[in-house]
């Protein structure tokens, strides 16, 4: 919403300064968004004629046109506008002015070899509005102005203010002076309303269809005729430009003032083309209209249509049609005043994709008391402006208005707000807002004015007062250093630890979008569910993401075409399996690309492989608190890892929900990614699936006890058959004599020369230990026998000898 | 001359040549071995005449100890020698690069959210959470926005079905309505999390984090709530005083609503939080609005409290001197390791927010 001081002062007597003005804006809830302030700089722009036009010898579209800018020679100018012809009266800016749409500075330029002198103006680049599709036209009529400012002199500063939506009453300037009032900030002027004479009756039929879901529920029209639309007096356009609207005719201009000025949205038609009355209806499926944006309209069944025997003449409250429009030679007119159903409007408008400033009004809710007086208004500077007979008011309506009326008790506020305001004031300040007071034993009893659709409850009383008052009086009262609750739960503390835990591995932590690219989801989607996004912000971001791989992936190939080869990054974050609430899992995925000891002048350099990702998991998990001796581990993965070099991890051998999947990413998906890397290897830990013990870290730890007896150190390899894993070597191992076995690595893996075709060798260190005694040889050598047999007995190995 | 003196002699003639640490050894064993010299002599004691014993003894013991002594002393001397030999070889560069190693971090967001939890907990609020896709009704319905409000339209909300029955959450509030439908009052909590909105321009980015607050007791006014956002924006910005406005605004599911500027001033380039007369808008809060409590089944004569909702990655930008809100989500390693925050480095207030 834009004003200036100024159109203010039409309903404000104060003498307090704009700056104040801008302060108690804000401070009363109608937030400044910003000052304009165009003052003398924009005397600047003239009013000026194409003479000749040409084409400009080095640019197909750019033209070099002489100016008329009223003085004796004309001006270069090169132009690119498409509607720059000879004849056009337009406006001109010169060397030197400063544009108020870029805040840049016109200089005399070079334009591929031909010296413009200034230039020629669209309607967004001066900010009078979004038009920004060639320059300005301006109407014959400007001809007498040709080298005279195009603005005016007066102009006040142009604030721009964000009206929060439940306030349509300040979507005029009427309703912002009287907040103003309320607030101590001058004093409302309350015009005495113009009575106009009327003699002739309305004679063209209005009649609201009583529909179900009809979205009119008052009509007001009167007729004028014999007028003169002409050009609007000085003063009328320049209020219109002072905040930014380009005046066109009178009879428009004046219906926009009405509506800027009051927030009362008209509409005029040209009365001589609507087809015997107004019919106020329902739209049929398929119906069509040519709406004044000159764009066609083809309507949905049920939307609220001013139409007359032809046809739909327009939209109700958000866009007319071109067939009943008024024009310069129009000389009888029809003005609408109506109430439209805030929901009726939006449905409508969401549904066609159309956004008018009457839309935006009559969305937010329009005061249904004021359409007599927006009629009296119009009609009588229509009359003063351009002449005419103006008839009696009629008004159609389907449905009354009742006032609201709330019972306010005066405590609430102290309770709601923490300070107090009398009873004295609290009248005070409703009454400045309109309200209708009356005392009752305990509480006020208030009559909510009608341009208040946002005020139903008392707590809606309770901002109001608060607001007037001064968001400066409350209280700051201190928290209380208390806590009676614990600030994370259990899960959340796992997903903190999880995090550090991961980076603290050499892991970089991103965050990427909850949404991906679908043929990138769909490596890694395997058989879950695709889930598209109505609405996607483009079509790379189409689905939710089932696997957090897809973004990481990406992510990591631009990493490497920035030419970083060596990178793990990781995130930790939702991943989707359904469209309803709930269904997403918290996981952990990182990926590490590249090699380790990349020119290293003391290491050897490798490829990252997927031990470095085991280790970081399984690392990980015992540094949450699991014991890795318990994990169990096979080979089923999903299709997006490597079938022969990617595992799973179990937190036990009940093997419940896989905690963790490792390994590199399947060959097939990196071809057609094309990402370029030595290696690229991928982990996922599965949050849920991590189980939480009832028990705290602390009392799941055994009680501390060592043996100091001594320990022996045995080696032994075995011959196996290449598909017997080594953790079967080592759970059998483990199980021989648990009490004596305290620790089981495997050195060694060994395939080749000496050794059968489909086996292979698992050399393994095995410490021996009691905690009751020394063992001696005899000792020693029955436990090496048992582990023998066992690990043959039951894995099928030989030991080497 | 005796025999010992004769070895004693001997001896100390040849320990005073050259010798290597064989010999040496070679000689030790001469001497101390089983049948050594000095050994053999003190065999000999018991068959001594009694008489004489005793100062046999004694000299064999001086003897004995002369020699040995010497000898260690030799040994000694020899493998320090060695080891400055040994030293001498040994000098190694080491300016050279030690083995490498790489810093993994934590997003600035990560860290943040860590921040706010930290402060948050110590005037006790506990962290919630609620799920990313959500149904109209907790994202819009239950939090007083009826159907035909502005914020519902599809310009702003990612949709998952033509019906807009669900949607990817535009802000944290709807951890409110499951946090009190969940629960009984009093509630106090904090809600940290991804939110989403289809905008996407230099400062808008389709998704965002918020933290929602809420606190619900008998008899909590919008003082209350001044003093919690006061002490909040203090302890995060780690400055002694703030320079607050709260601003008339309106939410649907808070009245009266407010909209939160700090005061800040640009200097040298950087911006200074808490001081200056330029306002910054932060964070938008209010009271619950009685119709969301009875939304939830909480009676609004008998409990009250405030919400806010404040933007994480502002607030991230601000405090870390970051410009541009698309790097947030770009996953730049650069930005990454320059923004990023070691893992060992948590926020506690016993240490201090950040470093």
């Amino acid at each position: 919403m834009k004003i200036t001081f100024d159109w203010l002062k039409d309903h404000l007597k104060t003498n307090l300064k704009e700056k104040n003005l801008v302060e108690q804006l804000t401070n009363i809830g109608l937030e400044v968004e910003s000052v304009e302030s165009l003052s003398s700089d924009d005397q600047i722009f003239k009013v000026a004629k194409i003479i000749k036009t040409e084409k400009h010898p080095n640019a197909d579209r750019l033209k070099v046109c002489d100016i008329n800018i009223g003085e004796k020679e004309l001006k270069k100018v090169v132009c690119g506008a498409t509607n720059a012809s000879e004849g056009l009266i337009t406006i001109y800016a010169p060397p030197g002015a400063i544009i108020p749409k870029t805040k840049t500075k016109l200089e005399i330029a070079k334009i591929r070899g031909v010296t413009s002198y200034g230039m020629l103006c669209s309607e967004s680049e001066l900010n009078l509005s979004d038009e920004s599709d060639g320059i300005i036209e301006l109407s014959k009529k400007y001809k007498k102005n040709i080298g005279k400012s195009y603005f005016s002199k007066s102009k006040s500063n142009l604030i721009d203010l964000s009206i929060t939506p439940n306030r349509p009453d300040c979507l005029g300037v009427k309703g912002i002076a009287r907040d103003l009032a309320a607030s101590g900030f001058g004093k409302l002027i309350i015009p005495k309303e113009r009575q106009i004479k009327s003699k002739t009756k309305q004679t063209l039929k209005v009649k609201i269809k009583k529909e179900k879901g009809q979205g009119c529920s008052a009509f007001g029209s009167c007729l004028i005729k014999n007028v003169k639309n002409t050009e609007s007096p000085q003063w009328l356009k320049d209020k219109l430009i002072s905040v930014g609207q380009k005046p066109i005719s009178a009879i428009v201009d004046i219906t926009n003032y009405v509506m800027l000025d009051i927030n009362r949205p008209l509409h005029a038609y040209d009365a001589d083309k609507i087809e015997k009355g107004i019919i106020v209806r329902n739209s049929k499926s398929g119906e069509e209209f040519t709406a004044l944006d000159n764009k066609i309209y083809k309507l949905e069944k049920g939307m609220c249509v001013i139409s007359d025997n032809k046809g739909v003449l327009g939209l109700g409250g958000i866009i007319g049609g071109t067939r009943s429009g008024t024009e310069f030679d129009t000389k009888n007119i029809l003005l609408e005043s109506a109430y439209f159903d805030p929901r009726s409007i939006r449905n409508t408008a969401k549904k066609l994709n159309l956004d008018t400033d009457a839309k935006f009004r009559f969305e937010r809710g329009i005061d249904p008391l004021s359409i007599e007086t927006g009629l009296k208004r119009a009609a009588s500077l229509i009359q003063e402006i351009c002449g005419g007979e103006v008839s009696k008011i009629d008004i159609q309506k389907i449905e009354s208005y009742k006032t609201k009326i709330i019972n306010f008790d005066v405590n609430s506020f102290e309770n709601i707000v923490g300070f107090k305001i009398s009873e004295k004031e609290i009248q005070r300040i409703l009454t400045d807002l309109g309200f209708i007071v009356k005392k009752e034993k305990n509480s006020l009893k208030l009559k909510v004015p009608s341009w208040r659709p946002d005020i139903s409850q008392q707590i809606d009383i309770i901002e109001e007062l608060v607001r007037i008052s001064g968001y400066d009086k409350i209280k700051t009262i201190a928290p209380i250093k208390d806590r009676s609750k614990s600030t994370l739960t259990q899960t959340q503390r796992l997903f903190h630890f999880l995090q550090r835990a991961i980076a603290s591995k050499g892991y970089l932590e991103t965050i990427t979008w909850s949404f991906t690219d679908q043929s990138y989801n769909n490596h890694f989607r395997e058989a879950d569910k695709e889930i598209k996004i109505v609405n996607p912000i483009s079509s790379e971001l189409g689905v939710l993401r089932n696997s957090i791989f897809s973004n990481l992936i990406m992510y990591m190939s631009k990493n490497l075409d920035r030419g970083f080869k060596d990178l793990s990054i990781f995130e930790i974050g939702p991943v989707f399996t359904g469209s309803n609430p709930g269904e997403q899992k918290t996981v952990v995925c990182g990926l590490s690309a590249g090699k380790k000891s990349r020119l290293s002048w003391i290491d050897k350099e490798r490829n990252i492989d997927l031990f470095d990702a085991k280790r970081d998991v399984v690392q990980t998990l015992s540094e949450v608190g699991y014991s890795s001796d318990q994990f169990f581990i096979d080979s089923k993965t999903p299709n997006y890892y490597h079938p022969g070099k990617s595992g799973r991890i179990f937190l036990d051998h009940k093997k419940d929900k896989v905690a963790a999947y490792f390994g590199e990413i399947h060959p097939n998906i990196l071809k057609k990614i094309d990402i370029k890397t030595e290696n690229l290897i991928g982990f996922e830990i599965f949050l849920e699936n991590l189980k939480l013990s009832r028990k705290t870290l602390k009392d799941q730890k055994l009680k501390f006890a060592v043996s100091d007896f001594q320990k022996s150190e045995r080696d032994f390899a075995f011959v196996v058959n290449k598909d017997v894993e080594a953790q079967e070597l080592i759970s059998v191992i483990s199980n021989v004599s648990p009490n004596l076995i305290s620790n089981i690595k495997v050195f060694d893996v060994y395939e080749g020369e000496n050794i059968p075709d489909n086996q292979k060798s698992i050399a393994i260190s095995i410490t021996i230990q009691s905690s009751e005694k020394t063992l001696n040889d005899k000792d020693l050598e029955k436990i090496n026998n048992s582990i023998i047999e066992a690990v043959e007995n039951k894995t099928g190995a030989k030991i080497r000898s | 001359m005796s025999d010992l003196k004769k070895i004693r002699d001997e001896f100390i003639l040849k320990l005073k040549g050259k010798l290597d640490l064989a010999e040496l050894n070679q000689i030790k064993s001469d001497l101390f071995g089983k049948n050594g010299l000095v050994s053999s002599q003190f065999k000999k004691i018991g068959t001594i005449d009694v008489s004489e014993r005793k100062k046999f003894a004694s000299d064999l013991n001086i003897i004995k100890d002369e020699l040995q002594d010497l000898i260690n002393l030799k040994i000694n001397e020899i493998e320090k020698a060695n080891i400055n030999e040994k030293l001498e070889k040994e000098k190694i560069d080491v300016t050279l690069p030690e083995r490498s190693f790489v810093r993994g971090k934590i997003h600035p967001v990560s860290q943040t959210i860590d921040e706010i939890s930290s402060i948050f907990s110590e005037i006790g609020f506990s962290v919630e959470e609620g799920p990313d896709v959500e149904n109209e009704y907790n994202n819009f319905t239950a939090l007083n926005t009826p159907d035909n409000h502005p914020a519902r339209d599809m310009h702003d909300t990612f949709y998952l079905d033509d019906k807009k029955k669900k949607l990817l959450r535009t802000h944290t509030s709807p951890v409110q309505i499951r946090t009190m439908l969940k629960d009984k009052p009093p509630f106090k909590i904090i809600a940290p999390g991804r939110t989403y909105r289809s905008d996407s321009d230099q400062t808008h980015s389709p998704m965002f984090h918020q933290v929602e607050g809420l606190h619900i007791d008998k008899n909590i006014n919008m003082g209350h709530l001044k003093g919690c956002l006061n002490y909040f924006i203090k302890e995060f910005f780690e400055v002694k005083k703030i320079k607050m406005r709260f601003r008339p605004s309106h939410f649907p599911f808070t009245e009266p609503s407010a909209e939160v500027d700090i005061g800040y001033e640009i200097k040298d380039g950087k911006i200074i939080i808490g001081e200056g007369d330029q306002w910054l808008e932060i964070l938008g809060c209010g009271m619950v609005h009685p119709n969301v409590l009875k939304n939830v089944k909480v009676d609004p004569t008998k409990f009250q409290g405030y919400a806010f909702g404040i933007g994480i990655d502002r607030l991230a930008m601000l405090k870390y001197g970051i410009n541009d809100l698309r790097a947030f989500f770009d996953c730049d390693y650069r930005w990454l390791n320059h923004f990023g925050f070691d893992p060992l480095d948590v926020p506690t207030n016993y240490r201090g927010l950040s470093r």
